[in-house]
């Protein structure tokens, strides 16, 4: 398992921030992992909102994330329905249940696809894909 | 005073009701349903395609193209009001729109109409689509839905989550892993619904047969969907007329109605969950799960007719109720799915299980139900269902 390493394929979107989400991809560039937190009831959403969902507040801090979680669930592209993912399949997307308790889209960087599982313990580490963009990926928490 | 919606006050005990429920139960009638031929390359555009199909339900009606006062679309359809408008002569369009979401729209739309119809601001109101949804614009691509990157795509797409199947097979894995329901259970439903779709001359997969073999072997397309997991992509048009009961009996006499006994919509995503739409559309009708005698189900992707039978509270075990085949049409306890659905009759967006919900309350379907007179439609796995109701002439 050692020496597998994620490719990302090139034509996959790169993300386009809006005004609520810039901070959340700007920091990324820093490699840094923050999410966006109710400056009024401390509420944490993600993805970023314009408007806290258990308040009602329009004023966030950024938290510092710990970048840890678990597997909550994941799909295998075996058929390249979509031309990006040409000649890159099996490609296994994640969905991680990050620690302080919002779910984040993502790929793991050293698992290949058939050893995904739910409940893997993970933590963020950043791909740099160019173009001044990071994205926030992951890897087996290590020491599990 | 508190206000008590509709459907809410319809939910209470006569006695303690401080007015009468209002809403546009039974006050009108989806008396015309109509459809092109479907295929995967029609030749045709996609308004030619609503254009014909239109012609079919007014014809089925039998009311005329300048008794419309009213047209409402699905979103993503190419084919303009105005456009159909000017094409079929309609001298005063009094009411037209559509519902911004992809192809779940098809119950919201009959609850607009019906709503608008009832409150008097049109008579007769068209909900049509026609699609190249196989030549053309393939939603299997991504290439309705995909968003480039930009709003909640940000968070999705760059990590290869990029067409329909990718989100809700995401989401069908967390379901497998909590329910233990498997993948030879939602064959078990891909199966009855191709032996439906065997019976319907009109359906895709009218000639071939599937076991659940076939299914289990066919190819992942993106784990854990199968190929027979997911719906078929095609070109073809369909179209309802929604009026009152009045006309559409004076019009047909001695064809039974199918009357809207109730329809709601739901927000997307999380903001409705399906048990809520369920309450209030239960609630609007006045009826138990229990009185429903057949039931038409959004499936995109089959693992969602399971999902939406317990999430809807028809059964608590959808995997071993279709295991007992509880939804075969002649013997099931609650026949789903009668034409052969988007698996195996045609993808049109919950536009064909409208269809075939009409025809299985006027009695007319190739899998008729005996005795049907309560007929269920869900057009997109909670955001939004009518219940139709047979009214004999």
């Amino acid at each position: 398992m050692s020496d597998w390493t994620f490719e990302r394929p090139p034509d996959l979107p790169l993300p386009q921030p809006s005004e609520e989400s810039a901070p959340f991809w700007d920091a990324l560039k820093e490699r840094r992992l923050v999410l966006q937190k109710c400056a009024v009831c401390g509420a944490i959403s993600h993805p970023p909102r314009a408007k806290c969902g258990s308040c009602g507040a329009m004023e966030f801090v950024w938290l510092a994330s710990e970048g840890r979680g678990e597997v909550h669930s994941y799909v295998i592209t075996h058929q390249a329905v979509h031309p990006a993912l040409r000649g890159y399949t099996p490609f296994a997307t994640v969905e991680v249940a990050l620690d302080e308790g919002v779910h984040i889209t993502s790929n793991l960087i050293d698992t290949p696809p058939e050893q995904v599982a739910i409940g893997q313990r993970v933590e963020v580490e950043f791909t740099d894909v160019g173009e001044g963009v990071v994205l926030p990926t992951f890897r087996r928490q290590q020491g599990e | 005073m508190q206000s008590i919606p509709v459907y809410a006050l319809a939910a209470l005990p006569p006695s303690q009701r401080t007015r009468t429920p209002m809403s546009f139960s039974n006050a009108v009638t989806i008396a015309g349903i109509g459809e092109t031929d479907y295929s995967r390359d029609s030749g045709r555009t996609e308004l030619a395609l609503s254009l014909q199909a239109i012609g079919a339900a007014l014809d089925d009606a039998g009311i005329a193209a300048a008794e419309v006062d009213g047209l409402m679309k699905w979103f993503v359809d190419t084919s303009s009001e105005a456009e159909v408008a000017v094409n079929l002569g309609i001298p005063d369009l009094a009411w037209f729109g559509e519902i911004n979401q992809a192809g779940n729209v098809g119950a919201p739309l009959v609850a607009h109409a019906a709503a608008a119809i009832h409150a008097g601001l049109a008579n007769t109101i068209v909900i049509y689509r026609g699609v190249n949804g196989r030549s053309g614009r393939r939603y299997g691509r991504g290439d309705v839905t995909g968003q480039g990157g930009r709003g909640a795509g940000a968070f999705t797409e760059p990590f290869g989550l990029l067409t329909p199947q990718h989100g809700l097979a995401m989401s069908t894995r967390r379901r497998m892993f909590e329910t233990g329901v498997t993948s030879r259970q939602f064959g078990q439903q891909a199966v009855i619904q191709r032996k439906h779709a065997n019976r319907n001359p009109r359906a895709t997969f009218h000639d071939r047969p599937l076991t659940l073999e076939d299914h289990q072997e066919s190819r992942l397309i993106v784990d854990p969907f199968h190929l027979f997991d997911c719906c078929l992509e095609s070109d073809g048009g369909g179209a309802l007329v929604l009026t009152r009961p009045e006309l559409a009996r004076e019009r047909r006499p001695g064809r039974p109605l199918a009357l809207i006994r109730a329809a709601a919509q739901s927000g997307p995503g999380q903001s409705s969950p399906v048990h809520r739409t369920a309450a209030r559309l239960f609630a609007m009708a006045g009826l138990e799960r229990s009185d429903i005698d057949v039931v038409q189900i959004y499936d995109h992707f089959g693992p969602f007719v399971l999902f939406a039978l317990e999430d809807y509270g028809f059964v608590e075990d959808a995997g071993d109720f279709v295991e007992d085949s509880g939804t075969m049409w002649d013997s099931g306890k609650l026949p789903v799915n009668t034409s052969g659905g988007h698996l195996s009759e045609v993808y049109l967006q919950g536009m064909n299980h409208l269809i075939e919900g009409v025809r299985q309350a006027r009695g007319e379907s190739t899998s008729q139900v005996p005795n049907a007179r309560l007929s269920f439609v869900d057009t997109g796995i909670g955001t939004g269902a009518v219940i139709l109701e047979r009214s004999d002439a």
